[in-house]
């Protein structure tokens, strides 16, 4: 997930307001302009390669002005500018911010960012990147908001600012014990000077308040339990309208007529509104199609089913993901463009005393978001403002100022709860959409509701993918030749016209970064075209490399006659730091300096033995059970996973318990680290089990859950222990969102073969084993 | 023209009565707590108690609700008090929360039938609700700390 869609320059403009600190963050007026290079920035030279959180469009920002308010009563409110999908963000951000400025938690309230990576840095919550690149900044923040105090204390009481310390929503003279609170001084620490970042003293991480302590409950638990939390779907606004969209049943399609006499005469539907189909490369501009625009969304959609539409389906009519299948199973069978290459893998290949092969298959996959997409636009006197649960809230407006050829201080983006993202919501399609549906209207508000037929027939899919790899034994059972062979389409078919291979950060999803020490490999990518949308799904490219490559490692592991831990860590090798920049052209490492974030195999190591200790590999099992095991880094975080299969003798598949291993470094939020490791479990096993969306006649085949059905609390596993592997808080965070998904399916491919001898090879498993 | 309950306020309603309660509840009453997730009754976001029965809101039209009582999640106890909104806070149970209302419904109707549910019976009960974030292992602590286990 990274930045292809560059934006705006780099240098950083605030718009910042001095009485924010006492007003509210969010208040306006009294705005002054200053400008300021985040800290980070400064030291990256022209031209350098930018890594990490400098790499993103509007780096981070770390002015306390911009993110912290204190009101009278010694209420701090905390800016968050990442948008919430269920990963933890609007409590794990306040947090950081909370902690260095010794605030007391229960009196801080969170406040959400409008988008404005001007004002607040980047804001594409994606790449499993929030924490990784923001912790530092918030900390920062936070440490300069407490010395603003520490100074407003200091000057009040006429001493020296070494005599006054802040704790615990207090700043207190030390000679005396005399006392302060945040209240009383907010108005006089406003007018402190905001301190440089190189004068900032951050805590010493063993005074962590929060930072890694657990026991702290998500901000938005008592609205979410009440029915009182605002998602997308839910905004409501005086005089709003109700759209549904018919949008092409093929991608690229147009509308060539359409009658709409039938649809009018629905009770409640005011009007029909053709938004036009968009240029290839489609980007994220919505697929065009006609609107239904009601005063209520059941209007709007019965209003949409009496439609009659005359589409011309255009050049991708023939698809049809079966005939798709062989194609990319005979690219797969010959050589393709080689993306690293170590040793003489020919030659290795030839002494080989076993050889083994295998193909694998890994459907496209849809995003199916509990919230369906939904976006809400008004335009008043040319102002428009839009509410929506959005990933990419500055993509947002920018999509909506060029679409409705606005001004770019007139569009403001209210983001609001996400019911679930995993990279759909940031792709702003839907947005647009209702920009364009209210500007129809003359800009009524109008809430453009997709159902979930529109989600799972108009996605951004997952890419389907055929892994072929074959490999080299020596007699002892080492691998000492591999072959891997990715054919998928690429996501950047979606952004330029008929790319033919993976992207470089396609490829550093697991397929480059392979950590075998095996001495003679070669790493290939066949040529594969698009025929739908293709976009960024949680996990990404990982899903498909990880599968592939950790249930080939269970293979080898069988062939060899080895267990499968003992197996998967002869093949990660000895503890190493391993630069795949020589043999891997245009490495990339999500997006951060492989300096700073290795492929530390000593890392994945540990976590393997870890794992093995903790998850009891090895354990007795009844008959029918069997132990499988993947691990993978992702995100530059590590994952490693144990899953119990158990196999009846109908071929019915339970999963009566997983173990999963975390190594993504130091620590914020242990509690959003245990959940999204639980959730991406679920997740993973969907994928593994039950996930398919297909296409005929260049239509998606399913259409909601009884066709593309997720796994449910009667599936889910009987118990998931997940481990975190401790760190102290002195080396670089990896990512969490995401690198839970990847081992899931093959630890479970993996397990479904030590308890029934089955090898499942194509996704999902559905009813193979009953065959 | 009839009248139904909702949350304990009597409504009258002379539109169509096969419009589907849950548009009913969100479009018309605002109360947008209860969710749009198939319109299928195939996920359970949409759930909510009819005379204190767990129903799916877009199978459900008004006019199956003439006369009689509706309860959605903002009614369930506008504190928020209710043993299974405390139990879903204290296990931490939401990622993104947008099934959650739906799950809460659910458990709630279990709870009244099956006071000590087994683990076999919390799946079963549950298994009409989608949670895509993967929420199921705090599902069922919470529910079995709800009631008292």
């Amino acid at each position: 997930m990274t930045a292809h869609v560059q934006r705006h320059s780099d240098f950083v403009i605030q718009n910042v307001s001095r009485r924010g600190l006492l007003k509210g963050a969010l208040a306006t007026g009294g705005i002054v302009l200053c400008a300021q290079i985040p800290l980070g920035r400064a030291s990256v030279a022209a031209g350098a390669p930018k890594f990490g959180a400098d790499g993103m469009p509007h780096g981070t920002v770390n002015n306390p002005l911009a993110f912290v308010s204190i009101a009278p009563d010694g209420t701090v409110t905390i800016v968050c500018h990442r948008s919430e999908m269920g990963q933890g963000v609007r409590t794990g951000m306040p947090m950081i911010v909370a902690d260095e400025l010794e605030a007391d938690w229960s009196r801080v309230k969170v406040a959400q960012a409008t988008g404005d990576e001007m004002k607040y840095g980047n804001q594409d919550t994606d790449g499993s990147r929030s924490t990784r690149h923001f912790t530092r900044p918030m900390r920062e923040c936070g440490a300069a908001a407490r010395m603003m105090l520490e100074a407003a204390a200091a000057k009040r009481l006429g001493v020296d600012i070494t005599e006054v310390e802040a704790r615990n929503h207090e700043v207190i003279l030390k000679s005396s014990g005399k006392a302060l609170g945040y209240g009383e001084l907010a108005v006089e620490a406003s007018a402190m000077p905001v301190p440089a970042s190189d004068k900032l003293r951050l805590k010493d991480p063993s005074r962590f308040r929060y930072i890694g302590k657990g026991g702290i409950d998500i901000v938005d638990g008592f609205n979410i339990t009440t029915g009182r939390a605002v998602y997308g779907q839910d905004v409501r606004v005086p005089g709003m309208k109700y759209a549904v969209i018919a949008r092409p049943p093929v991608m690229g399609g147009k509308v060539v007529s359409f009658d709409a006499a039938e649809t009018m005469k629905v009770p409640g539907v005011e009007k029909v509104v053709e938004i036009p189909a968009p240029p290839s490369p489609f980007v994220f501009l919505p697929m065009g199609g006609v609107a239904v625009v009601a005063k209520n969304t059941w209007a709007a959609i019965k209003g949409r089913e009496a439609l009659h539409i005359t589409w011309d389906e255009g050049a991708h009519a023939s698809y049809d993901s079966k005939a798709f299948r062989s194609a990319l199973e005979e690219t797969a069978g010959k050589p393709g463009e080689v993306f690293r290459q170590e040793g003489d893998l020919d030659g290795a290949m030839a002494k080989a005393a076993k050889k083994v092969e295998a193909q694998y298959y890994i459907p496209h996959l849809a995003h199916a978001t509990m919230e369906p997409p939904s976006a809400t636009v008004r335009i008043t006197d040319g102002k428009v403002e839009c509410w929506t649960s959005v990933q990419s809230p500055q993509a947002a407006h920018d999509l909506l100022v060029k679409a409705l050829e606005a001004t770019p201080e007139n569009v403001t983006v209210n983001v609001m709860l996400l019911g679930g993202g995993f990279g759909r919501k940031s792709k702003p399609d839907y947005v647009v959409e209702a920009g364009l549906v209210s500007k129809a209207m003359g800009g009524t508000p109008v809430k453009v509701v997709w159902t979930r037929e529109d989600d799972l027939r108009n996605g951004f899919y997952h890419t389907v993918s055929v892994e072929r790899l074959e490999a080299g034994l020596d007699a002892t059972g080492k691998a000492m030749a591999w072959r891997h062979n990715s054919v998928a389409p690429t996501i950047m078919s979606t952004f330029k016209p008929d790319p033919k291979h993976e992207a470089n950060w396609e490829a550093g999803m697991g397929l480059v970064d392979m950590p075998f020490d095996i001495a003679n490999l070669r790493i290939e990518n066949g040529e594969a075209q698009s025929h739908t949308r293709i976009g960024w799904f949680r996990s990404v490219s990982n899903i498909s490399h990880a599968f592939a490559i950790q249930a080939f490692a269970g293979e080898l592991a069988a062939a060899a006659g080895k267990d499968q831990k003992d197996y998967i860590l002869d093949l990660i090798g000895p503890a190493r730091i391993l630069d795949v920049r020589a043999a891997a052209k245009d490495f990339w490492d999500y997006g951060e300096n492989p300096d700073t974030y290795p492929i530390d195999t000593g890392r994945l190591r540990k976590l393997v033995e870890l794992l093995a200790e903790k998850g009891e590999w090895g354990r007795k099992l009844p008959k029918g059970h069997g132990l499988g095991i993947a691990v993978h880094r992702s995100f530059v975080t590590y994952v490693a996973a144990i899953v119990e299969a158990a196999v009846d003798e109908k071929g019915n598949l339970t999963v009566p318990r997983v173990d999963v291993a975390i190594d993504c470094g130091p620590v914020v939020n242990p509690d959003r680290i245990r959940s999204q490791l639980e959730g991406a479990c679920i997740m993973g096993l969907g994928v593994a089990l039950k996930n398919e969306i297909s296409f005929k006649g260049g239509k998606v085949q399913q259409a909601n859950f009884d066709e593309y059905d997720m796994v449910r609390i009667n599936e889910a596993p009987g118990e998931t222990r997940v481990h975190i592997m401790p760190h102290e808080f002195n080396m670089p965070i990896g990512g969490v969102g995401e690198p839970g998904v990847p081992p899931i399916a093959p630890a479970l491919i993996n397990a479904i073969f030590a308890a029934t001898g089955k090898r499942i090879r194509s996704l999902p498993v559905g009813n193979q084993l009953r065959a | 023209m009839f009248t139904l309950r909702v949350n304990g306020e009597t409504h009258s309603f002379d539109g169509d009565p096969s419009m589907p309660l849950l548009w009913y509840l969100r479009d018309e009453l605002g109360l947008t707590g209860t969710k749009f997730g198939c319109g299928i009754a195939a996920c359970g976001a949409c759930t909510i108690h009819l005379e204190g029965d767990a129903v799916r809101a877009c199978q459900t039209t008004v006019g199956d609700a003439a006369g009689k009582s509706v309860t959605t999640i903002e009614g369930l106890d506008p504190e928020g008090k209710h043993p299974v909104q405390r139990a879903w806070r204290a296990v931490n149970v939401p990622q993104c929360g947008y099934c959650q209302a739906g799950q809460i419904m659910q458990a709630v109707a279990l709870l009244k039938q099956s006071p000590k549910p087994s683990d076999a019976d919390i799946d079963e009960a549950m298994s009409g609700n989608i949670c895509r974030c993967g929420t199921y292992q705090r599902i069922r602590v919470a529910i079995k700390q709800a009631a008292g286990a």
